[in-house]
């Protein structure tokens, strides 16, 4: 690390990767977003769905659990739950909910959906189970 | 202190420091709800502590990065800092807004916060790690940029270092790619891509060039090698930080929608990921043992060491462990991430902070180093809290592990919940390390307050 090799050239490859690899990405990025309407489900985003990921986050659903793998690894991955469970069985889960819990277990709260935010929320996993994850997650269970 | 101005980033690392200790309460606080599930229900949700607990983390990494910016780029440029004042306002400024955002969290269901900050103008909230209501998100624009323009002219009015250009570039980073927690479509396979242009670019990318710039600092200081070497050094380690970490990008577009060539692309660049730190730890090391003085604060330099060491593990190693696509098929989402998370916030970023408050507190305080006997406390809470994160680790490793094979690759897969009773034993084990974790921030908190003489500097 001494010698021929001086800190000048060192900050020149620093400045010259960074900008080629930061481009690369950017280049790859631009290439996904033209790629993604093949595999992102877009045209069954209806204005129900969007409504349905706004109930999504403004529960913050993503604090206890994870959709497509991410997000809080404290309750099941939701991103296959109306394969998993059906829509009936989506909505009869959301509303069943009790205020206080379960004594000693995990439980959701009870969020008080409206009718329509219900179908909302439902119609929206529904989207996500569509979108194609290279087969993720590897069975039912999520 | 060679300027009077680096007094303010006392208040920064006092901050930081009492935040840390409401991260680690929320963090038992959710450890016990993995265990006894109505633990604190329906008042604090599962939710909503992690909330607290991953949000006091950002906030108090930021208090102290900016902390270690207004003391170090003051004596790196070698002119006083351009407004103390600004810095002392914005400090005020971001601990309200950030308490504030907490007593939200705390105080009404998520839903109402949302209505009641505006979410409706503008729809950010809900996403992992970006839940702040908008004006927080807003706030930390506004402070953000205000702390780049103060630090910013400090640098131009004053000597030019590579410390201070790269942990500018660090920080011009993290504010812009934050931008992108207003990005927020309807379709949630480019919401989910986008945002890890904060999250990844932010943790694996310009986060890691303020940390090489920290320690960098710090290793100059406690040292006394040769400027030149370990900028030099410094210059390398962020190279291939970035030749790995920008394509690492893709390790999370595997399963998220995104094209199959993420696969090769993530798998390849993010294997690589774990060089940068390695050439950390050596780093860090070799700078050590090349020392041409004794710097008489044993802990920072203990700190400084630890820094290499757990990021490599943390960050570079279990990152690895899941960083394969055919791998990651199986780990995504599971226990693994979050083993993976801990020691890798703990090892680079906790790590770094508490190396540069190790370091710079004595001399905020009027010496160069704390008594012997308060650098043995830290220096007992350092392997505290150390041990009990490689513990944290390997329990949640231990239960990932299990919970993969019950649930994804089991000839009978299990649902989500049958199988978390199974493991339980391990989230038990995993909360006793976490009160272990406790009582070593307790030590950390109680050396500040032992006196006695300021350790001198032997000859060496």
């Amino acid at each position: 690390m001494s010698g021929v090799f001086t800190k000048s050239m060192a900050r020149n490859v620093f400045y010259g990767g960074s900008v080629f690899f930061f481009l690369l990405f950017l280049g790859l990025t631009f290439d996904t977003v033209r790629a993604l309407p093949k595999r992102d489900m877009r045209q069954n985003i209806t204005p129900l769905v969007a409504e349905g990921k706004k109930v999504w986050e403004t529960r913050n659903c993503i604090g206890c659990h994870t959709l497509l793998g991410e997000g809080a690894y404290f309750a099941p991955e939701l991103g296959n739950v109306v394969t998993r469970y059906g829509e009936e069985g989506v909505k009869a889960f959301i509303t069943s909910r009790p205020v206080d819990g379960i004594p000693g277990r995990r439980s959701m709260p009870q969020f008080n959906l409206t009718e329509r935010e219900l179908e909302a929320i439902t119609a929206f996993l529904k989207h996500v189970s569509t979108i194609d994850t290279a087969k993720w997650p590897p069975n039912n269970q999520g | 202190m060679q300027y009077s101005s680096q007094a303010v980033a006392k208040p920064y690392f006092v901050a930081a420091i009492g935040l840390f200790v409401g991260q680690i309460i929320f963090g038992l606080i959710m450890g016990l709800q993995y265990v006894i599930g109505d633990f604190l229900f329906p008042a604090i949700p599962f939710n909503v502590a992690r909330m607290v607990h991953t949000n006091l983390l950002i906030v108090w990494l930021l208090f102290g990065f900016m902390g270690a910016a207004y003391y170090l780029v003051p004596e790196e440029s070698e002119t006083e800092l351009w407004s103390p004042k600004l810095a002392i306002i914005l400090f005020w400024v971001f601990l309200v807004a950030g308490a504030l955002t907490v007593v939200g969290y705390l105080a009404v269901p998520y839903a109402t916060l949302a209505k009641m900050t505006g979410n409706d103008l503008l729809e950010t909230m809900g996403r992992e790690f970006l839940e702040q209501p908008l004006p927080t998100k807003i706030g930390i624009v506004v402070v953000a940029l205000a702390f780049l323009f103060n630090i910013t002219m400090t640098v131009l009015k004053g000597r030019k270092t590579a410390i201070t250009s790269v942990l500018l570039l660090g920080l011009w980073g993290l504010a812009i790619f934050f931008l992108f927690a207003f990005y927020n479509p309807v379709n949630i396979v480019l919401d989910k891509m986008f945002w890890w242009y904060v999250v990844h670019l932010w943790v694996e990318g310009v986060w890691e060039l303020i940390l090489g710039a920290m320690l960098a600092f710090v290793l100059i200081k406690i040292t006394g090698v040769d400027r030149e070497v370990i900028e030099k050094w410094l210059y390398v380690i962020i190279t291939l930080t970035l030749v790995t970490g920008l394509l690492g990008t893709g390790h999370h577009y595997f399963w998220i929608g995104t094209p199959e060539y993420w696969q090769w692309v993530g798998s390849v660049f993010s294997a690589l990921e774990p060089i940068p730190f390695f050439a950390l730890t050596v780093f860090a090391f070799n700078m050590v043992n090349r020392r041409r003085r004794e710097h008489p604060n044993k802990a920072a330099t203990l700190w400084a060491l630890g820094t290499g060491v757990m990021s490599f593990l943390g960050a570079g190693v279990w990152g690895f462990l899941h960083t394969l696509a055919p791998v990651n098929y199986y780990t995504h989402g599971s226990q693994i991430t979050a083993a993976h998370g801990h020691m890798a916030f703990y090892g680079a970023y906790v790590m770094v902070n508490l190396t540069m408050i190790s370091y710079a507190m004595p001399l905020l305080r009027g010496r160069q180093a704390n008594s012997e006997k308060s650098q043995v406390l830290e220096m007992w809470s350092f392997w505290l809290m150390t041990v009990s994160m490689v513990f944290i680790t390997l329990f949640l490793t231990a239960a990932g592990i299990l919970q993969i094979w019950l649930q994804r690759l089991a000839s009978d897969p299990q649902p989500f919940m049958v199988v978390q009773d199974q493991v339980s034993l391990f989230y038990w084990m995993r909360e006793w390390a976490g009160v272990i974790f406790l009582i070593g921030l307790l030590a950390y908190l109680a050396s500040f307050f032992v006196g006695g003489r300021p350790a001198e500097a032997r000859a060496s």
